[in-house]
């Protein structure tokens, strides 16, 4: 990282990614959204994509050859215009973020491999389930699948690494646990996350004209539920 | 009227150049494979570059027309035949009404995409024909083609005049049957931001040694196997956005390229970029060959694409003029 406080680099022949931290923190996520924003209202011609990730803001960019009009390389023009984009935009500036509850039944017949946890961790399965349900979460980042929420961060006390043999099938509306994330399975997926319990929620559906539930910088709580509640929820 | 599917294929599926924009709701670009191909075949037709078009592998579907239709094929050969006629790829044919389109035995690459003039009538999804399976959503009811599936078309021309007594005729027109890319076996990338983390002993590897396109592999990535490669740093990398095209190094030394229906981010460390221009050679290699890399500047990839570019525009003012003129002379249009 540069003392200008991002570095930027290529991401593909068409891409380029801008830096603005190496953790998984909240501090330089809130910086990662501001870009983001700070981008998507400068409505750059060449940009075709910004992605918003953990610590990094990625741009695809489509318009080469019109980029190589100005200048004889494109890669070069399009670093300079978000460079000065960057200089411009107001970092200290946060976004009104939204809260979402979240239901979730960790019943052990939806929450997989929360029994396991308990042993594992010697830890009654009610005590797990106070802890995941017992914060707000930030929404750090949208990936792997469409409408995956990356939540950050659990509580140490339920931190568990992924699984050594991933599911083949995890089913859609699963809510899992790896590392220090914790996330919602929008669609039946093969993954290697801690299953602990499944929401009823769509957090993904195609014909509304915002598919996700869940952005970036979102506020998510699990309220807890019962198998009745869940079935009827779900129906 | 439409094209009815009489054979299922492996996986046959409604693309077009990719759905942007919306990487950042983890909704991936999707798109043709083999974008160069997939624009070809439109341009040969008279359409948009981004049109949909369909995307077809081997054991491929079986296409019947129920009307006359104008249609052009690119990328892979598959001995395509119209009646049990061979017909050429990268030219414009004419097909009459119950013509059967059928791919016959799989000679070189590895997808085929079929055009037709006007375009097929389905919807676009978030501003793309491209279909993700994943979301069930885009290209034909969000899933890949299957027998008895009936796609329409939007022109609906009687051509009989054209066709006479013919099942097909052919058009003087062509398009370019190479990707532009100079030696066989050779995909050509830009360095990745962890290119560093490798050992000097893994990064002469990586540029030495032949890398196997494993059976592993679909549109989300091609899973490589070669000379296992080690970092320096047991470093965990903070997942970033991925892009068509990443290289990235798996735990267990081998290597995954991104293709089109690739996930949006990843952590895995980055080794390189495959170019823009060398995607399309990608596309078409089999399952099995080997490829080496080598790695370029990110102005002469610029380059490339240019060519790449200037090609598709000349090619598109020359089937228009074309088209324009067969169909005046014809009285159709």
């Amino acid at each position: 990282m540069s003392n200008r406080g991002f570095k930027i680099y290529a991401s593909g022949s068409n891409a380029l990614t801008i830096e603005l931290g190496n953790s998984i923190e909240e501090a330089a996520n809130k910086k990662v959204l501001a870009l983001f924003h700070h981008l998507q209202q400068q409505n750059i011609p060449a940009v075709k994509d910004i992605i918003p990730a953990y610590c990094t803001v990625t741009i695809v960019v489509n318009d080469i050859p019109g980029l190589r009009k100005e200048s004889d390389d494109a890669f070069s023009s399009i670093q300079k215009k978000i460079e000065s984009t960057i200089n411009e935009c107001d970092f200290t500036k946060t976004f009104p973020s939204r809260f979402i509850e979240v239901p979730v039944c960790y019943d052990a017949s939806l929450g997989l491999d929360i029994g396991k946890m308990g042993e594992q961790k010697n830890m009654p399965v009610g005590e797990i389930i106070s802890i995941h349900s017992n914060k707000t979460y930030r929404v750090y980042m949208i990936g792997f699948l469409p409408g995956f929420a990356y939540l950050g961060s659990v509580d140490e006390r339920i931190i568990s690494a992924r699984k050594t043999e991933p599911r083949t099938l995890v089913p859609a509306g699963s809510v899992g646990i790896a590392g220090e994330q914790t996330g919602i399975y929008p669609f039946d997926s093969p993954g290697g996350w801690n299953i602990v319990g499944r929401t009823p929620l769509k957090m993904f559906e195609s014909k509304k004209e915002n598919p996700v539930l869940l952005s970036a910088g979102d506020e998510v709580r699990f309220i807890p539920i019962s198998i009745k509640e869940f079935q009827s929820l779900q129906s | 009227m439409s094209i009815r599917i009489i054979k299922q294929g492996i996986a046959d599926s409604m693309q077009d150049t990719g759905r942007y924009g919306y990487q950042h709701m983890g909704i991936n670009p999707g798109g043709a494979m083999d974008t160069l191909a997939a624009q070809k075949a439109n341009l040969l037709v008279g359409n948009d570059a981004n049109e949909a078009v369909i995307e077809i592998h081997f054991p491929a579907s079986s296409f019947l027309f129920t009307s006359d239709a104008v249609i052009a094929m690119s990328g892979a050969d598959f001995s395509a035949a119209v009646n049990d006629i061979p017909v050429p790829v990268n030219t414009t044919l004419i097909v009459a009404k119950n013509s059967l389109l059928q791919f016959k035995k799989i000679n070189d690459g590895a997808r085929i995409y079929l055009a037709a003039k006007g375009g097929f009538d389905i919807p676009k999804w978030l501003g793309s024909y491209s279909t993700n399976v994943v979301a069930g959503a885009g290209g034909f009811n969000g899933r890949f083609l299957k027998k008895d599936d009936e796609i329409l078309l939007r022109h609906n021309d009687d051509l009989s005049e054209l066709l006479t007594k013919n099942s097909f005729i052919e058009l003087s027109l062509k398009a370019n049957s190479t990707n532009f890319n100079s030696s066989p076996g050779i995909i050509r990338i830009i360095k990745g931001n962890e290119w560093d983390w490798l050992t000097e002993e893994s990064k002469q590897k990586y540029i030495d040694s032949p890398y196997i396109i494993t059976p592993q592999s679909n549109r989300m990535g091609y899973r490589m196997h070669g000379e296992a490669l080690q970092t320096i740093t047991s470093r965990q990398l903070i997942s970033t956005a991925v892009t068509n095209g990443t290289i990235q190094l798996l735990p267990n030394g081998q290597l995954i390229i991104l293709m089109a229906d690739h996930q949006t981010t990843g952590g895995y460390p980055r080794i390189g970029h495959v170019i823009a221009v060398d995607i399309p050679t990608l596309a078409q290699m089999q399952m099995n060959s080997a490829i080496r890399f080598r790695f370029i500047d990110i102005k002469e990839a610029e380059d490339l694409f240019i060519n790449q570019h200037d090609y598709l525009l000349s090619l598109k003012n020359e089937c228009n003029f074309y088209l324009d003129e067969y169909f005046r002379q014809h009285k159709f249009n």
